[in-house]
């Protein structure tokens, strides 16, 4: 097990860096350039000269490139001129905001989408299934925002129940959690969705499996064939695709916060996108790439310590 | 089937029948594939809507004609009427013909996405796969650094650094699309190659490109058009979701996506033809393409147990 999660931490952190690589080459390999689009059309030539000295960007890219992951390693992911502000502080607000909405998004979502996966499986192609299937294959082929929105002409249109903007979330003490509801609801109808699927269909699986033959032959409790050989299997092959769906959670969370104007580091990211504020642009991918490959690392190690047979592969 | 019913048969049988046993004659693939194809009612039924919203798309505009260029202040926002049997857009322009035209991109970006995205995962996957060793590991590292970036942030990153037109969009959609393809295209070609027939061809000398091109490639026929099918549907909803974010074509070009972001912003006034026609089309494609590709990927396996 020791070896297993040595090897895979060695590929985690390769891969990082080759987003850093990816994403820095992206950003510096563009016409016009970093300075102008921190410094404005209107920059002299002085300030433009200047600016470059400073920031370093008459050195050769692959010493700019040394620079700033030195940096980064530190904790120092540079400054935004348009925020005035360094990319750590903003990080350090914004963040906890989208991992307090996704997170609870995606806790509420495997919560019922496991019950929901396994109750399916069992009364598969029976009508009440097909309705579901399609009703979740329907919030499948929806764009997020349109389930937004739906949502808030039901919920805050029709019956003016909840507010439809969650910007003033987090801005003082004693926020109303009331503004959470919509954003969180709308993600999670997405991820049930989505993980609903394929619990119902592992679920299927093993239903078929030989050994839950054996178990209903044996006499075990139909309540117990379900939740020990059923279930335990069915969970931890899902567990996989939680791991994978991380960054497709990550991405319904950017939409999202536009949509209901939620601060989170989507919308940071979202507006430092349309200002060209290249710190900001890669401090946001960099922290979230990390925290992509950390869920994946921690769903690939939990689903070895749910099914043995993974570790000696 | 026995072989009563069949006409007589062209070429040899095989000389042992088993006794009182059924022998299945083979039939083309194809054949074998349609035939499961137009038995699976959802199949067929994703199928046909799809046929007419092309239809709506791209021969509407023939038949319906509207100015969807020229803004006209005086029509801004009007209800539907029966000039303008879906109302007008905030710039004046017909609603309904709009939704041709935001159709007609809406379906090239899926397409061109899911074509390429499909050759190029195909592509990778299989040199990975075939080629083996550092090569591989070095590919592969390249896909789980590139998927491990939340595809909309990197779409919009994208996005946000190059002027969007259509051929934008569809290379910047394509350049996360593939990567799940080179995924599965990998894991199938390791198994395909230690297959018998695969080393039987190298055995005689076929060199590395022809036994990828020749016995690998149509093995992975099935995979790809399941994995293809579906990747229109996700591409479709991340163009209308970076339409919503305001990274896509400018206008006059429209999409589903950025007149659902129009709606939206709408919303409050009232004008929900700008919003709910648009967003039944794009809910109704993309359920279509995805049932298609559920039941194309039931079709690939049934016809396997069929052989």
């Amino acid at each position: 097990m020791t070896a297993y999660i040595v090897r895979r931490l060695g590929q985690a952190v390769i891969v990082v860096l080759i987003v850093t690589v990816v994403v820095f080459g992206l950003l510096h390999a563009l016409p016009g350039g970093l300075v102008r689009a921190q410094l404005g059309p209107k920059a002299t030539p002085y300030a433009v000269h200047q600016f470059t000295i400073q920031e370093g960007l008459n050195k050769p890219l692959v010493v700019q490139y040394g620079i700033w992951l030195w940096h980064a390693v530190q904790g120092n992911l540079g400054f935004s001129y348009k925020l005035n502000q360094s990319v750590g502080s903003l990080l350090a607000e914004y963040v906890p905001r989208t991992l307090l909405l996704a997170g609870s998004a995606f806790l509420l979502s495997v919560a019922i989408a496991i019950p929901l996966g396994l109750w399916q499986g069992q009364r598969r192609n029976r009508p009440d299934d097909h309705a579901l299937s399609a009703l979740m294959l329907t919030f499948y082929s929806m764009p997020s925002f349109l389930l937004g929105v739906i949502l808030i002409v039901v919920l805050s249109l029709w019956i003016p129940a909840l507010p439809s903007t969650a910007s003033a979330f987090g801005s003082g003490l004693g926020t109303d959690v009331r503004v959470l509801v919509l954003p969180v609801a709308t993600l999670c109808l997405g991820n049930v969705s989505y993980f609903s699927r394929y619990m119902r269909a592992s679920t299927i699986d093993n239903l078929l499996a030989d050994h839950v033959r054996t178990a209903r032959a044996k006499g075990v409790a139909p309540r117990r064939v379900l939740l020990r050989h059923v279930l335990r299997n069915s969970v931890s092959s899902t567990v996989t695709v939680l791991g994978l769906s991380i960054p497709y959670v990550l991405s319904g969370a950017l939409i999202i916060e536009a949509l209901f104007n939620f601060p989170g580091v989507g919308l940071l990211f979202w507006n430092a996108a349309q200002d060209r504020d290249y710190p900001v642009l890669l401090g946001v991918v960099l922290v979230i790439t990390v925290a992509t490959i950390v869920g994946n690392l921690a769903a690939d190690i939990a689903y070895a310590a749910l099914d043995p047979r993974i570790r000696y592969r | 089937m026995t072989v009563a019913d069949l006409p007589a048969p062209e070429g040899t049988l095989p000389a042992a029948v088993p006794d009182g046993g059924e022998l299945a004659v083979e039939r083309s693939a194809f054949r074998l594939a349609l035939d499961t194809f137009l038995e699976n009612r959802l199949a067929v039924g994703g199928a046909t809507v799809l046929v007419l919203i092309v239809l709506f798309s791209f021969v509407g505009p023939l038949v319906y004609h509207t100015n969807q260029v020229a803004t006209n202040l005086i029509n801004e926002n009007l209800t539907p009427s029966l000039s303008h049997p879906l109302g007008t857009s905030p710039e004046g322009r017909d609603e309904l013909g709009r939704l041709m035209l935001g159709g007609q991109s809406t379906l090239e970006v899926g397409l061109a996405v899911g074509v390429l995205g499909t050759l190029l995962g195909l592509a990778w996957g299989v040199i990975a796969g075939y080629v083996g060793g550092v090569v591989d590991t070095v590919m592969m590292r390249i896909v789980d650094a590139l998927l491990s970036i939340p595809f909309l942030f990197f779409v919009v990153l994208l996005a946000a650094l190059v002027r969007a037109d259509l051929l934008v969009v569809i290379l910047v959609l394509t350049a996360v699309s593939w990567l799940s393809t080179a995924r599965v295209v990998r894991g199938e070609t390791l198994s395909l190659r230690t297959r018998d027939y695969v080393v039987a061809s190298r055995g005689f000398g076929a060199t590395g490109w022809r036994v990828a091109g020749r016995h690998i490639t149509p093995n992975l026929a099935g995979v790809l058009i399941v994995s293809g099918t579906l990747k229109v549907a996700d591409a479709i909803l991340a163009f209308a979701s970076i339409s919503y974010l305001g990274l896509g074509p400018p206008p006059p070009a429209t999409n589903w996506g950025t007149m659902l972001s129009t709606g939206i912003n709408n919303l409050f006034s009232g004008y929900w033809w700008q919003l709910w026609p648009a967003a039944v089309l794009i809910v109704v494609t993309v359920l279509a393409v995805n049932v298609l590709g559920d039941a194309l990927s039931d079709v690939a396996e049934r016809r396997l147990q069929k052989r």
